[in-house]
C-alpha cells in the first residue's frame, strides 16, 4: 500500500520540478533576448498601455475600496484602545506595503495575465508564432520581452496610484464617517510613512509585473491543442501567478523588514 | 550539373516512441517546383517544419545552396530564413494587425523597409494576387477563407523570396477557389524563378502546381518522379492515393462498422 503513495508523490515532485525548470529556462531565456536589440518599441508602448491605462479603473476601485474598508475596521479596532489616532498611519503602512501591491497585482494578472496566455496562445495553435520565425522575426523577443518590459515598467505606476486613491478612501471614511479632523488625518498619514514603506511596495511591484508578464507569456507560448489548449493555459497563468504573487510577497517582505 | 538548391539526406525525426520521419532523402533543383504527396499524419508537415528550421531533425542533413543548416542558429539561421517564404495552410496572419500591414510585416520588420515604401510593396503584392488596395485597410478576421488564403501569399512572397514553402495552400477551399489559388501559386513562383515545395493531399492541385511529386508514406518517400509520370508509377501504393481508394495497400486504422 505505501508502495503507490510514494511512487505517486515521487512522480508529482518529478513533475513539479520539471515545470520549475522549463518556467527556468524560459525567463532566462526571455530576460537574455530583452537584454539585446532590437527592441519593438511600439509593441512595449502598447503593452504598457494595455497594463497599465487599461486597468485603471479596476484598480482604482479595487483601493479606494480597500482604503476604505481599511479605515472602518481598524477603527473599530483601535477604538477599544482609545488609539483612533494610529488610523491614518495603519491605513497607509498596510496600504503601501501590502494591499497595494499584492490586490493590484492580483487584479492585474486576472485581467491581463490571461489575456497574454489566451492572445499567445490562440497565435501559437493558429501558427502565428511559427509565421514571425518565417518572416526572420524572433517571437520571443517580438511577443514576450515587450510583455516582460511593459509589466515591470507599468506595475510599479500602477502601484503608486492606487496606494493614493487608497489613501484617499481611508481619507473619506474617515473624515464623513468617523469625524477625524481632514487636516489631522493627512499629518497622522504622511508624519509615519517612511520611504521604505512605499519603496518595498514598488519593488514588490516590478516583480509581480515581471511574474505575471512572465505566466501569461509561458503557458501562452507553450500551449497545445486548439481552443481547449488555450482555455487551460489561460487558467494556469491566472492561477500561477497569483500563486507566485502570494509566495513572493512574503520572501520580499523578509528581506526588507525581517530582523 | 547544378548542385540542388534544397538536399535532404537520412532526415530522421521523432516524437518520442513515435517515429515520424525514418530517412528522408530529397533533392530540389533551382526553380523546380516539388510537391509532397501524402495522406494525414504521414509526417509532410513535419518534414516542412524541418526544412524550414521551425524543428530541428535528430538526424541526417539538410543542405539549402549546399550549405548545412540542420542544426544551425542565431544568426546563421536568420540568414537562411530570409532566403524562405511559406504559406501556413491556416493562413496563419497576424489578426491584431491590418491586411496591409500582414504583408507589409517582413519588410519593414525584418529588413527595415520605411513603413511608407513597405506600403507600396505591400499594395503591389495584393495586386499580384487580385487584391485591390482596399482591402489592405481591413482585418484578417473580416476576409473570407479564400481571401486569407491570398493575403497569406501575398506576405510570403513579399520579401521576394528563394524558396517558397506551400502547406496545404487548396485545403479548406471550393473547388474554384482552389483552383484560383493554384494558378496564383504557378504565376508567383514563375514570376519570381523561385524553388518551391508543397505539401497537399490535393491530387488536382499537386498535378497543377508541381513538377515532380514525391510521396511519404510511414517517414520514407517511396516514389517520387515527374508530374506527368504519377500515372505510372507502377506503385501500389501510389496508385491507391491518386485515386483515392479505401482499399489497397494503404490501410487506415479504422474499425469496421
Amino acid at each position: 500500500m505505501s508502495l503507490p503513495l510514494i511512487t505517486l508523490l515521487g512522480r508529482m515532485t518529478l513533475a513539479f520540478l520539471a515545470a520549475v525548470g522549463a518556467v527556468a529556462a524560459f525567463a532566462i531565456e526571455a530576460v537574455r533576448q530583452a537584454a539585446q536589440p532590437p527592441w519593438y518599441r511600439q509593441q512595449i508602448i502598447r503593452q504598457m498601455l494595455e497594463i497599465g491605462y487599461f486597468s485603471l479603473p479596476v484598480v482604482g476601485l479595487t483601493a479606494i475600496f480597500t482604503g476604505m474598508v481599511l479605515a472602518l475596521q481598524s477603527y473599530t479596532g483601535f477604538a477599544r484602545f482609545s488609539a483612533e489616532s494610529a488610523i491614518p498611519n495603519v491605513v497607509v503602512v498596510s496600504l503601501t506595503r501590502e494591499l497595494g501591491p499584492v490586490l493590484t497585482a492580483l487584479m492585474v494578472a486576472g485581467r491581463v495575465g490571461a489575456a497574454m496566455a489566451a492572445e499567445i496562445g490562440t497565435m501559437r495553435v493558429t501558427e502565428q508564432i511559427d509565421a514571425l520565425t518565417t518572416l526572420s522575426t524572433e517571437p520571443f523577443k517580438y511577443l514576450v520581452v515587450p510583455r516582460l518590459i511593459a509589466g515591470v515598467v507599468t506595475l510599479p505606476i500602477l502601484v503608486l496610484i492606487a496606494d493614493i486613491i487608497g489613501v484617499l478612501g481611508g481619507f473619506l471614511v474617515g473624515v464623513y464617517k468617523l469625524d477625524f479632523n481632514d487636516a489631522a488625518y493627512l499629518r497622522n498619514t504622511l508624519d509615519f510613512l517612511q520611504f521604505q514603506d512605499v519603496f518595498s511596495g514598488l519593488v514588490k511591484a516590478a516583480v509581480f509585473g515581471f511574474l505575471i508578464a512572465l505566466m501569461g507569456c509561458y503557458h501562452g507560448y507553450t500551449s497545445k491543442g486548439g481552443a481547449q489548449g488555450v482555455g487551460m493555459a489561460t487558467t494556469n497563468a491566472v492561477v500561477s501567478a497569483s500563486m507566485l504573487i502570494l509566495t513572493f510577497n512574503y520572501f520580499i517582505t523578509e528581506a526588507f523588514f525581517a530582523r | 550539373m547544378v548542385a540542388p538548391k534544397i538536399s535532404l539526406s537520412g532526415v530522421t525525426k521523432a516524437f518520442g516512441p513515435k517515429k515520424v520521419l525514418q530517412g528522408i532523402d530529397l533533392d530540389v533543383a533551382v526553380g523546380e517546383s516539388m510537391v509532397v504527396i501524402g495522406g494525414s499524419g504521414t509526417g509532410k508537415s513535419v518534414l516542412l517544419k524541418c526544412i524550414l528550421g521551425l524543428l530541428q531533425p535528430d538526424g541526417g542533413s539538410i543542405k539549402i545552396d549546399g550549405e548545412e543548416t540542420a542544426g544551425i542558429n542565431g544568426r546563421g539561421r536568420h540568414r537562411v530564413m530570409r532566403k524562405f517564404g511559406m504559406l501556413f495552410q491556416g493562413g496563419a496572419l497576424f489578426d491584431s494587425l491590418r491586411v496591409w500591414e500582414n504583408v507589409a510585416f517582413g519588410p519593414i520588420q525584418s529588413d527595415g523597409m520605411l513603413p511608407a515604401q513597405a506600403r507600396e510593396v505591400a499594395i503591389a503584392k495584393l495586386g499580384a494576387v487580385g487584391l485591390g488596395p482596399e482591402i489592405g485597410e481591413l482585418f484578417p478576421s473580416e476576409l473570407s477563407g479564400g481571401m486569407q488564403k491570398r493575403v497569406a501569399l501575398a506576405r510570403a512572397i513579399a520579401r521576394e523570396p528563394e524558396i517558397i514553402f506551400f502547406d496545404e495552400p487548396t485545403t479548406g477551399l471550393d473547388p474554384i477557389m482552389a483552383d484560383v489559388i493554384n494558378d496564383l501559386i504557378v504565376k508567383c513562383v514563375s514570376d519570381l524563378g523561385a524553388t518551391a515545395v508543397s505539401i497537399t493531399h490535393d491530387m488536382a492541385s499537386a498535378r497543377k502546381i508541381g513538377h515532380r511529386i514525391a510521396m511519404l508514406h510511414e517517414g520514407r518517400l517511396i516514389w517520387q518522379g515527374r508530374t506527368a509520370e504519377i500515372d505510372h508509377s507502377g506503385d501500389a501504393h501510389v496508385d491507391q492515393f491518386i485515386h483515392g481508394r479505401a482499399e489497397g495497400p494503404i490501410q487506415m486504422q479504422v474499425r469496421r462498422l
